[in-house]
């Protein structure tokens, strides 16, 4: 039995999607212990999150907290961790998670087991299944401290039905400072309404066989269709024809999606080393020996720019059904 | 201004891995190590701040293994102006929190004004190093920087927050900032400079000399990895048959109904 302690991103004031996935999982591992959910921002409402198996929800409301501002959330974090002392405090390795947890978990002297796509009940307690050197292999990774902090690889678990929980809601009163010499001076939005890869659930990617900057529109309507973030192999980053935050690999994002499609894309080692944990995968390349088609679930060959928008109209009509 | 860069020395992305005989890491008899690309990212934004400042010197610091020392001389053949490397068996087997805090440390010996780092290493892709050096020093941190401009005492920076979303951030100095790729286009050493990086100062600090014996090595390690293993197999995959236009209604239905992810 263990207590777990689940930090939740906020979207609008309340809980995103994501913290389902954490606090299912959390529940199935508390194994009768209490799962806590918690939530900071300008102005938050842990309302509902009984049904996700929240045992208790403490919320930190503090204008310090109005954006994503590292000191103000590590402060934050730390104190409600420590006054509610779990045996384990997950979250997301998300771009946010990924920043927040080392520097929350060093207020309190306590390790992270970064990026874990699988945890269970080992013989010590709690612990997780890291994937290093991009998923070239895997490792148990133990935290010895308390509490242990692990952040989770988006959609690394496939949750169902969760027992609700109590839900009670409480408000925390954070002790932090006015000024974390950090300042968010302007949010721009660059590529439109589109899922972060690295917490999408469906992806499209497209390699140098895209040929031109113009051309990646050919994944603007199946995308939306399917709710896909849009992904790109190093090579066609490099040949300038998307930004580097779009690249899949060693060297870019890290992806976890039910759905990969990979348009044109050979299989570089790179490449695959940060899409291989996807669920199923699916490649389109008009050659027949790209390695790409030896790591996917289902593999078409032929010329992406004939395929992809038949692929569109087909899942236009199915999805109308 | 001294400006800081943390370095690590990382197995070639093209390197093969292979789990070792007791599964408590992987063979690394034939690895070819590079410094890890995000952090090239760091010493030529650090190069650059430094010749438009026109005083102060680059500092690398850098924990690891005994062929460390080749990755500090790769950045001051770059250009840097000297490194402090942590090359000790006591800090054999750190975890993050151990590494940072030895180098926190060293950071805090050096008079330091703000650090680079790259965003993540690409070997154990921890992310974590850097956001607690800066936890360690109390400083801010701010991760992703894929602009930087110098302002005083503060600088304004973007990054890349993910799902399309850019964010400008203004830092108070001193800070330390990860480099995302796009912030630069890192030079090469050149000759003369791999000849002068010869003769450049590098000082080597044991775990005694930065007083950090309680936080680095094996035993003291919060985060242990064990149990090696080769990823799973992926089932084989089927190619599919036939005319494209069947192929694809194939496809769509084998997404509904054998994998259920549409």
């Amino acid at each position: 039995m263990s207590d777990i302690l689940v930090f939740c991103e906020t979207a609008g004031g309340e809980a995103k999607s994501s913290a389902r996935e954490l606090l299912g999982k959390a529940k199935e591992l508390a194994d009768g212990g209490d799962v806590t959910a918690v939530l900071l921002g300008a102005d938050v409402s842990g309302d509902g999150l009984g049904d996700w198996g929240a045992d208790k929800v403490v919320t930190v409301s503090h204008d310090a907290l109005a954006s994503y501002v590292p000191g103000a959330y590590a402060a934050a974090l730390s104190q409600v961790v420590e006054d509610a002392s779990p045996d384990v405090v997950l979250g997301s390795a998300s771009g946010l998670g990924k920043d927040l947890l080392p520097r929350a978990a060093a207020l309190l002297e306590t390790g992270v087991g970064a990026d874990v796509v699988d945890l269970r009940e080992g013989d010590d307690g709690i612990e997780g299944v890291r994937p290093l050197y991009a998923g070239k292999c895997l490792a148990t990774v133990q935290v010895t401290s308390e509490p242990r902090f692990f952040s989770v690889r988006p959609n690394s678990f496939n949750i169902e039905d969760i027992e609700a929980g109590d839900g009670d809601v409480e408000e925390f009163e954070a002790d932090l400072e006015d000024d974390y010499g950090y300042e968010v001076v302007e949010v721009t939005k660059t590529g439109g309404d589109k899922p972060d890869l690295t917490e999408a659930d469906r992806i499209i990617s497209g390699g140098r066989s895209l040929k031109s900057a113009e051309n990646f529109k050919i994944f603007d309507e199946i995308s939306d269709l399917l709710g896909a973030a849009v992904g790109a192999s190093r090579a066609a980053v490099d040949a300038d024809y998307c930004p580097h935050s779009m690249q899949v690999g060693q060297t870019g994002k890290t992806v976890n999606p039910s759905l990969y499609i990979a348009c044109g894309i050979s299989g570089a080692i790179q490449h695959l080393a940060g899409m291989r944990t996807s669920r199923v995968i699916v490649a389109i390349n008009k050659d027949p020996d790209a390695p790409i088609f030896q790591h996917s679930t289902y593999g078409i060959v032929a010329d992406l720019f004939e395929a992809v928008p038949m692929l569109t109209e087909e899942l236009k009509g199915f999805l109308a059904d | 201004m001294n400006i800081g860069v943390l370095l690590k020395q990382v197995p070639d992305t093209e390197t093969k891995v292979r789990i070792n005989g007791d599964a408590s890491g992987i063979e690394e008899g034939d690895i070819k190590w590079i410094v890890n690309p995000y952090d090239e990212f760091a010493v030529e934004e650090a190069l650059k701040l430094n010749a438009a400042l026109g005083e102060g010197e680059v500092v690398i610091f850098s924990l690891g293994r005994p062929k460390t020392v080749e990755a500090a001389r790769t950045a001051l053949a770059m250009g840097a102006h000297r490194a402090v490397i942590l090359d000790d068996d006591g800090y054999l087997g750190s975890d993050a929190y151990g590494a940072a805090s030895a180098l926190a440390k060293a950071i805090e010996g050096e008079d330091i004004g703000l650090v680079f780092a790259g965003k993540v290493a690409i070997d154990d892709q921890n992310f974590q190093a850097p956001q607690i050096v800066a936890a360690k020093l109390e400083w801010p941190h701010v991760t992703n920087v894929n602009a930087f401009d110098h302002e005083g005492d503060t600088a304004l920076v973007k990054r890349d927050v993910g799902g399309g979303t850019a964010e400008q951030v203004r830092v108070a100095l001193p800070a330390v900032l990860t480099c995302d790729k796009g912030l630069n286009t890192p030079r090469y050493a050149s000759l003369p400079g791999i000849m002068k990086a010869k003769r450049k100062p590098v000082k080597n600090l044991s775990p005694s000399d930065l007083g950090v014996e309680d936080d680095v090595g094996a035993d003291n390690a919060k985060v242990v990895l064990s149990d090696y293993t080769m990823p799973p197999a992926r089932p084989a995959g089927r190619i599919l048959e036939g005319e494209l236009a069947d192929q694809i209604k194939e496809l769509v239905g084998l997404l509904r109904t054998e994998a259920k992810v549409i």
